[in-house]
C-alpha cells in the first residue's frame, strides 16, 4: 500500500549541486522544501576520512561513491540498427549517488560556455552558410552569454572558484584565457600553484604562439569563506580528487558550500536512500501532483507538492521524465517528440610525451590543477577553410599518480613481466600527458529513449542510448590531434604517443561522466524539452535542472554551466514563477 | 540570533491569542526567555528535533543517568501544577514541587545565585511556552542513589543556599559577569572539577575538569592552562560564534554555544570575558619535562600522515575550519582526555549564524593505534610553544575503552 | 557503507581459492610480476592472497552490477555481457588451465619450467590456445591481469604490495594528504617515504 504523506511546497529529487542551489533559493523564499535523494547521506569527516581516503582500490576501481549498476544503468548501443545491451558495469562515463550527487567526486574544472556556444545556430549559419551544419541537429539554447552572465558569477563565488580572468567587461587581462566572455569581475581566488608538467606545457605553449592560462578550477588556491559564510580549507594537492570525496574541506561540492546552512533551515528536509519512482500528474496530464517514491524497505509513499524540481543526473532526469509521461518521448524516424532529444557526450582524444631527464612527481596534484589553451576550441577560431565546425579545450591537468591506474609505459611495452616492470618504473614519473576535450554536436540519431527489453529493480524499463561521435566531431578531434601534436614536438620528449577518438563510441573505457541533452532548453516546443527557464512546456509546474537541458555540448566541462542554469531557474521561480503559480513563464 | 527572533515572533502571536496577557507580562515573558537562553534550559530539557522543553536526553552523571525533565507546563507530566513559589524554592534550593529534592546535575548549586526578579521574569516565560505531554521518568540512578531523599544529607554536606554577592570594589560590568558565571550561566557544573560526592571544589572554581568523557578546560586566567593568552575580544568571539584564533568549539561546549551563549547579547559576553580574565594566577605553574626524543620523532611521523594537511605542518591550522593546535588551550590541559576523545571519536564544530561551517574532525580510532595516538599527542603537547605533558598509551586507551562501552 | 573503515586482508589461508587453485595462481602472479632487481615478485606481495580476499566480497559475486539477463553476445564496445561472475570465473578458467596442460604436456602449471609458464601465458593472452570447456583465454588472461595488477599496487591493508613494495618501486607516496611543501619544487624528487593507510613503519619507531 502506498502512504500518502503530508503536503509540501516543493519536492526536489536528488540532492546533489542543482538540488543543494535551489533548496537553497527556494527555502529562502520561505517555502517548504523537501528533498528525496537515492543515495545515502554522505558527510565530510564520516564519508571522506582522511584516516581511509586516499584508497585508489575502493574509491577509484571499485568506485565506492559512485552509481552502482544494480541500482540503475542503461542499454547501450552505436546506432539504432542495432541491439542495445545493458552497461553491466559503468565504464565510459560514472554516474554519481548520495548526497552531493557527482559533485562530490569531480574534478572541478569549472568554465563558462560562450555566446558563441549558447547561440550555436544562429552564428553557424551566419559565418559558414547552414548547409556547413546539414549533418547536425544544433541548437541555440535560446540564452545570451550576456544573459548567463550574473549566474555564472553567483556560481563561482559559491564554489569559490581559482583562477585568471581573461577578460573584464571588455578589458583583455594579462595571463587569462583571451578568448572568454567579459565577465564582471576576477575568480573569488587566484590560480593553484602550478606544479611541474602543466608549468611546463604552458610555457612550450606560449613558446609557439598559443595563451596558456590557468583552468578554473574549484579545488580551493587557500582558504575562503563563500557569501553563505561557509568557509572552505586550502588545498593540499594530495592527488585524490577524481572519484573521491575530499576529506579537508578543499574541493568545492554541495557538502562544502551549501549544506551547512541548508541542513539548519527548518522549511528544509532532506529523505534518503529514496527512489522516486515517477512524478504524478493530475488526470489531463497537464499538471503534477507530486512523487511517487520507495524506501529501502520497500514502503512506496506519495508525497504531494506543488512544484516538482528534476534534479538529478541529467541522464536520470531524461529517463524520469520518460517514466512519468512528461512530454513526448523522440522519434529519431520522424523527428517528432522532444525527450530523449539531442544527446551529446564529449569527443576527447590525448597525447602522452616521454622524457628521460625530467620528474614530474605526478602523485602532487589536484583534480583541476593545470593549464589550458583555448586558441582551437568552440568559435575562437575560423572554422572557414575548415571541414569541421566545433573545437576543444586542450588541457594539461595531471590529476593524479595513482598506481593501479597511472602508469603510463613507451609503445610497444609488454603488459606484464620484467620488461613491463622496467617500463613501468621508467615511465611512473617522466611522461606528461595532456588532451583535448572537444565539443560533442547532436545529431538525428544520437538520443535517449526507453530499452523495450531490459528492466531495473522496480521492474521499469531501462533508459536506452544510442550514440556514436558524428563524423563532424571525429574531424574536429583530428584537427586537434594534430595542433596537439605540435605542441609534442616542441614539448621535445624522446618519444610521444597521441591517442585518436575513432568512430564506434566504446562503453567500456573512461572517457567523460559529461553526458548531455535529454531534456534540452530552447525556444521552440518542438524542439525542446524546457523553455529557457528549464520550465517543462508540457508541464508547467516541473521543472528539469542539469546538463540535461544542453542542447549540445561545448569543449568544456558542463559544471559551471549547470550551475549556472540552476541560479536562474531559482531566480525565475522566485521572482516569476511563483506570482502565478503552475503557469507557464512563456508561452509555447 | 535569527532563530531567537523567530521564537519571540511565535510569542508575539501566541500573546496576540491570549489575551490575559497584559503588555507588562509580554515584556516579563521576553526578558524570561532571556533569562532561559543565559540558564541554558533548553540545552538539558529539549532533546534533538523534540519539542522545546518537554524533556531531554539521559545525563550521563558519575552516579549514573538522569533524565532531565518535561518543565513545560503541562499539568500531567510537566510544570503546571507548580505555582511560582515552588519555582522560586527549587531554583534558590533544589528542592521541587511537594517537597521532591532535586539531584544537582540541575544545576540549582548555581541558580541559587540568581537574584528574585530574574526566576520570577523565567517563570513567567515558562508558563507561556506550549505545553507539550511527556512523560520522562527522570530518576534512573541505581540504589541507594534513587532514593532522593538520600539529596537531604548531600545538600547538608555540600550546599548552602545563597544569594550573589556583588563587589563593590569591581567594575559593575565585572559584577554583571560574575553574576552570569556563577549563576544562571552555571558555568562550573562543567569546568569546575567535583568532590568524590560530585560538589564542586570551590578552592578550584573554573580550573578544568572530567565529565561526560570530555575535559571542559580550565576557564581562568591562567596562562598555561587556562584563557591567559586571549584577550577578552577573543573569548566574546568564541562565545558568540564558537570560533576564535585559539580554538573551535565542539562537544558539550558546541552545544552551550549553540543554544546559550551565542544567543547572549554583546554587553554580557563581554562583562563574562571581563570576569573570567581576573580570575585564577600562574603561581603554580610550571614546566613539565620535554618528552624523549624518539616520541617526539614518531609523534612527527604520526602528525605529518595524520593531521598536518588540515592542522598544517606548523599546528596554525587554518581559520575557522581548522583549529590552531599551537597554543591552543585544549591541548594545553593538564588532563589529555578531551585530546584523546577527539582523535578516537572525532567532532563536529558548533554551527552559529556567523560560524555556520560545521568543520568535523574525523575518527582516527580505526587507523592509529593507542601508542600512536600518544606519541602523536605527546609531540603535539611539546611543540611550536606548546608545553604541556606527554601522553601515556594507558590514558589513550582508557578513553578508547570509556567510548567504546 | 562507504563510509566504513576498510577490513585487513592478512595472508595464511585460502578463503575461496582450493589449495590447487592458489597453488597455481600464485605462480601465475609470479610470472605477471616477475621476482628482479626491482621488487619481489607477484606471489611474494600477495598478489594472490588480494585476490582471494576480493573473489570472496562484493567484487567476486558482481553484487554491485548489472545482471539480469537476457544474457545476448554482444559487441565489445557494449562491455562484458557474460553471465558468471569473477568467482566463477575464476573457478572455471584455473580448471580450465591446468585441465589443458594436463592433456598437452602431461603436467599442472606449476610444474612448468618459468620459461614454459611464460610461453603458456603468452599464447593464452594471444588467444592461441583452446581452452576446454568455452574458457576464452584472452578474456580470462586480461582479469587475471587486471587483478594482479590492482593487488599489487592497491593498498597493503587489501593484502597484496606487501611492505609498500610497489609503491617504493615507482616512487608514489602512497596514502598522503598534503604536498604543500613540495608542489613547486618542480624537477626535484619527494623525500618523504611511502605511507599506508594502515601506516608505516615509522609511526612505530621503526625506520624503513
Amino acid at each position: 500500500m502506498t502512504k500518502i504523506l503530508p503536503r509540501k511546497d516543493v519536492v526536489i529529487v536528488g540532492l546533489g549541486w542543482t538540488g543543494s542551489i535551489l533548496a537553497h533559493e527556494l527555502t529562502d523564499q520561505g517555502l517548504d522544501v523537501l528533498a528525496i535523494e537515492r543515495g545515502p547521506w554522505r558527510d565530510t569527516a564520516t564519508d571522506f576520512n582522511i584516516g581511509y581516503a586516499q584508497d585508489e582500490l575502493r574509491y577509484s576501481v571499485r568506485r565506492d561513491l559512485f552509481l552502482q549498476p544494480t541500482v540503475e544503468t542503461m542499454t547501450v548501443r552505436n546506432d539504432p540498427s542495432q541491439t542495445a545491451l545493458p552497461m553491466r558495469d559503468f565504464g565510459s562515463f560514472l554516474p554519481g549517488n548520495g548526497v552531493g550527487g557527482a559533485g562530490v567526486h569531480w574534478n572541478g574544472h569549472t568554465w563558462r560556455f560562450w555566446d558563441s556556444d549558447f547561440q550555436i545556430k544562429t552564428n553557424l549559419t551566419k559565418k559558414y552558410g547552414a548547409s556547413r551544419i546539414a549533418d547536425l541537429q544544433v541548437e541555440d539554447w535560446g540564452v545570451t552569454g550576456t544573459e548567463m552572465e550574473p549566474y555564472y558569477d553567483r556560481f563561482e563565488y559559491l564554489a569559490g572558484i581559482s583562477g585568471k580572468a581573461g577578460n573584464i567587461k571588455g578589458e583583455l587581462q594579462e595571463g587569462g584565457n583571451p578568448f572568454e566572455d567579459p565577465r564582471s569581475r576576477d575568480y573569488p581566488n587566484p590560480p593553484m600553484q602550478m606544479t611541474y608538467a602543466p608549468t611546463l606545457f604552458a610555457e612550450v605553449g606560449r613558446s609557439i604562439g598559443l595563451h596558456p592560462f590557468p583552468t578554473p578550477s574549484a579545488n580551493m588556491s587557500r582558504a575562503y569563506v563563500n557569501p553563505l559564510g561557509i568557509a572552505m580549507g586550502q588545498c593540499t594537492y594530495c592527488g585524490f580528487c577524481e572519484r573521491f570525496g575530499c576529506a579537508n574541506y578543499s574541493k568545492s561540492s554541495a557538502q562544502t558550500t551549501i549544506l551547512p546552512v541548508l541542513m539548519k533551515k527548518s522549511n528544509f528536509e532532506v529523505r534518503t536512500d529514496s527512489e522516486v519512482l515517477h512524478v504524478d500528474l493530475a488526470p489531463g496530464g497537464k499538471s503534477a501532483r507530486g512523487v511517487t517514491y520507495v524506501d529501502t524497505s520497500g514502503q512506496e509513499y506519495f508525497q504531494p507538492a506543488d512544484l516538482v524540481l528534476l534534479c538529478a543526473y541529467g541522464l536520470h532526469n531524461a529517463r524520469l521524465m520518460m517514466l512519468s509521461g512528461i512530454g513526448k518521448i523522440y522519434d529519431p524516424t520522424s523527428g517528432e517528440g522532444t525527450v530523449g532529444r539531442n544527446y551529446c557526450y564529449q569527443t576527447n582524444a590525448g597525447v602522452q610525451v616521454f622524457f628521460d631527464d625530467k620528474n614530474f612527481n605526478p602523485f602532487i596534484a589536484a583534480g583541476a590543477l593545470g593549464q589550458t589553451i583555448d586558441d582551437y576550441n568552440g568559435d575562437a577560431f575560423d572554422h572557414g577553410a575548415l571541414d569541421f565546425v566545433g573545437g576543444a579545450g586542450i588541457n594539461c591537468i595531471p590529476t593524479n599518480g595513482r598506481p593501479i591506474g597511472t602508469r603510463p609505459t613507451l609503445p610497444g611495452t609488454p603488459k606484464w613481466g620484467s620488461a613491463w616492470k622496467k617500463a613501468t618504473v621508467e615511465g611512473y614519473k617522466s611522461t606528461l600527458g595532456y588532451s583535448s576535450q572537444g565539443s560533442s554536436y547532436a545529431t538525428r540519431n544520437n538520443y535517449l529513449d526507453l530499452d523495450p527489453t531490459y528492466k531495473d529493480r522496480f521492474g521499469r524499463p531501462l533508459m536506452r542510448m544510442t550514440f556514436d561521435f558524428p563524423d563532424n566531431d571525429i574531424r574536429m578531434s583530428n584537427y586537434l590531434c594534430d595542433r596537439m601534436e605540435e605542441i609534442a614536438k616542441a614539448l621535445g620528449g624522446k618519444q610521444y604517443t597521441v591517442s585518436r577518438r575513432k568512430k564506434g563510441w566504446d562503453s567500456v573505457p573512461y572517457q567523460s561522466t559529461h553526458n548531455t541533452g535529454g531534456a534540452i532548453m530552447g525556444t521552440d516546443p518542438r524542439r525542446s524539452a524546457v523553455n529557457t527557464f528549464l520550465q517543462s512546456w508540457d508541464v508547467p509546474n516541473v521543472f528539469v535542472i542539469g546538463a540535461s537541458a544542453f542542447p549540445q555540448n561545448a569543449g568544456k566541462n558542463p559544471t559551471g554551466t549547470v550551475g549556472a542554469l540552476a541560479f536562474r531557474a531559482a531566480d525565475a521561480i522566485r521572482n516569476q514563477y511563483l506570482r502565478n503559480p503552475g503557469a507557464p513563464l512563456v508561452q509555447a | 540570533m535569527k532563530k531567537l527572533v523567530f521564537t519571540l515572533v511565535i510569542g508575539a502571536l501566541a500573546l496576540a491569542i491570549a489575551p490575559a496577557w497584559s503588555a507588562d507580562q509580554a515584556d516579563q515573558i521576553i526578558r524570561g526567555q532571556y533569562q532561559a537562553v543565559l540558564g541554558d534550559c533548553a540545552g538539558c530539557h529539549t532533546q534533538a528535533g523534540g519539542k522545546p522543553l518537554a524533556g531531554g536526553l539521559p545525563l550521563e552523571t558519575p552516579f549514573g543517568a538522569l533524565v532531565p525533565p518535561n518543565i513545560t507546563p503541562d499539568g500531567e507530566t510537566g510544570i503546571g501544577n507548580w505555582s511560582e513559589a515552588d519555582f522560586r524554592n527549587m531554583m534558590k534550593s533544589g528542592i521541587g514541587h511537594n517537597g521532591v529534592r532535586l539531584y544537582p546535575a540541575m544545576p540549582y548549586p548555581a541558580y541559587t545565585r540568581m537574584n528574585d526578579s530574574d526566576i520570577a521574569d523565567l517563570w513567567a516565560y515558562l508558563t507561556s511556552v506550549e505545553p507539550v505531554s511527556n512523560k520522562v521518568e527522570a530518576n534512573q540512578l541505581p540504589f541507594p542513589l534513587n532514593i532522593r531523599l538520600a539529596m537531604l544529607g548531600w545538600n547538608a554536606l555540600n550546599f548552602t543556599e545563597a544569594s550573589f554577592q556583588p563587589d563593590s570594589s569591581k567594575s559593575a560590568e565585572w559584577n554583571r559577569g560574575a553574576y552570569i558565571v556563577q549563576g544562571s550561566g552555571h558555568c562550573g557544573t562543567c569546568h569546575t572539577p567535583k568532590s568524590f560526592l560530585g560538589a564542586d571544589k570551590d578552592s578550584e572554581f573554573l580550573q578544568g575538569a572530567s565529565l561526560q568523557g570530555w575535559f571542559a578546560p580550565d576557564i581562568t586566567n591562567n596562562a598555561q592552562s587556562g584563557l591567559g593568552k586571549w584577550s577578552e575580544e577573543d573569548l566574546v568571539k568564541y562565545l558568540k560564534t564558537g570560533v576564535n584564533a585559539h580554538s573551535i568549539a565542539s562537544g558539550p561546549m558546541a552545544e552551550a554555544i549553540e543554544n546559550s551563549t551565542s544567543k547572549m547579547t554583546d554587553p554580557d559576553l563581554k562583562a563574562v570575558a571581563v570576569y573570567l580574565k581576573s580570575l585564577g594566577s600562574d603561581a603554580g605553574n610550571t614546566q613539565p619535562a620535554k618528552p624523549d626524543e624518539t616520541r617526539m620523532a614518531t609523534g612527527e611521523a604520526v602528525y605529518r600522515d595524520n593531521c598536518s594537511a588540515c592542522h598544517g605542518g606548523d599546528g596554525a591550522g587554518a581559520g575557522v575550519l581548522f583549529p590552531s593546535l599551537a597554543g591552543n588551550s585544549i591541548v594545553a590541559q593538564g588532563s589529555s582526555e578531551t585530546l584523546a576523545r577527539l582523535v578516537l571519536a572525532g567532532s563536529q564544530a558548533v554551527h552559529t549564524a556567523d560560524a555556520p561551517t560545521t568543520p568535523a574532525m574525523p575518527s582516527l580510532a580505526w587507523r592509529l593505534k593507542d601508542q600512536e595516538i600518544a606519541d602523536v599527542l605527546t609531540y603535539v603537547r611539546a611543540s611550536w610553544g606548546n608545553a604541556a605533558a606527554a601522553v601515556s598509551s594507558d590514558d589513550v586507551a582508557a578513553v578508547r575503552k570509556g567510548l567504546t562501552q | 557503507m562507504a563510509s566504513d573503515p576498510p577490513t585487513q586482508v592478512v595472508a595464511g589461508g585460502w578463503h575461496f581459492f582450493s589449495a590447487q587453485e592458489a597453488a597455481l595462481v600464485e605462480a601465475i602472479v609470479d610470472r605477471i610480476i616477475p621476482a628482479d632487481e626491482l621488487s619481489m615478485g607477484g606471489k611474494e606481495a600477495g598478489c594472490a592472497v588480494y585476490i582471494d580476499s576480493q573473489l570472496m566480497g562484493a567484487y567476486g559475486a558482481s553484487s554491485r552490477l548489472y545482471t539480469q539477463g537476457p544474457f545476448l553476445p554482444g559487441l565489445p564496445t557494449q562491455g562484458y555481457q557474460g553471465e558468471a561472475n569473477p568467482a566463477q570465473r575464476y573457478r572455471a578458467g584455473l580448471a580450465a588451465i591446468d585441465a589443458f596442460l594436463k592433456q598437452r604436456d602431461g603436467k599442472t602449471f606449476v610444474e612448468l619450467a618459468r620459461a614454459e609458464q611464460d610461453a603458456f601465458l603468452t599464447a593464452m593472452e594471444a588467444g592461441k590456445v583452446d581452452l576446454p570447456n568455452g574458457v576464452k583465454g584472452p578474456a580470462f588472461f586480461g582479469l587475471l591481469l587486471q587483478n594482479t595488477m590492482e593487488g599489487f599496487f592497491a593498498d597493503p591493508v587489501y593484502g597484496g604490495n606487501k611492505d609498500m613494495v610497489s609503491w617504493r618501486m615507482l616512487g608514489f607516496p602512497g596514502a598522503r594528504y598534503d604536498y604543500r611543501d613540495h608542489v613547486s619544487k618542480h624537477n626535484q624528487p619527494y623525500p618523504q617515504p611511502p605511507v599506508s593507510i594502515i601506516g608505516r613503519p615509522e609511526w612505530l619507531g621503526k625506520g624503513a
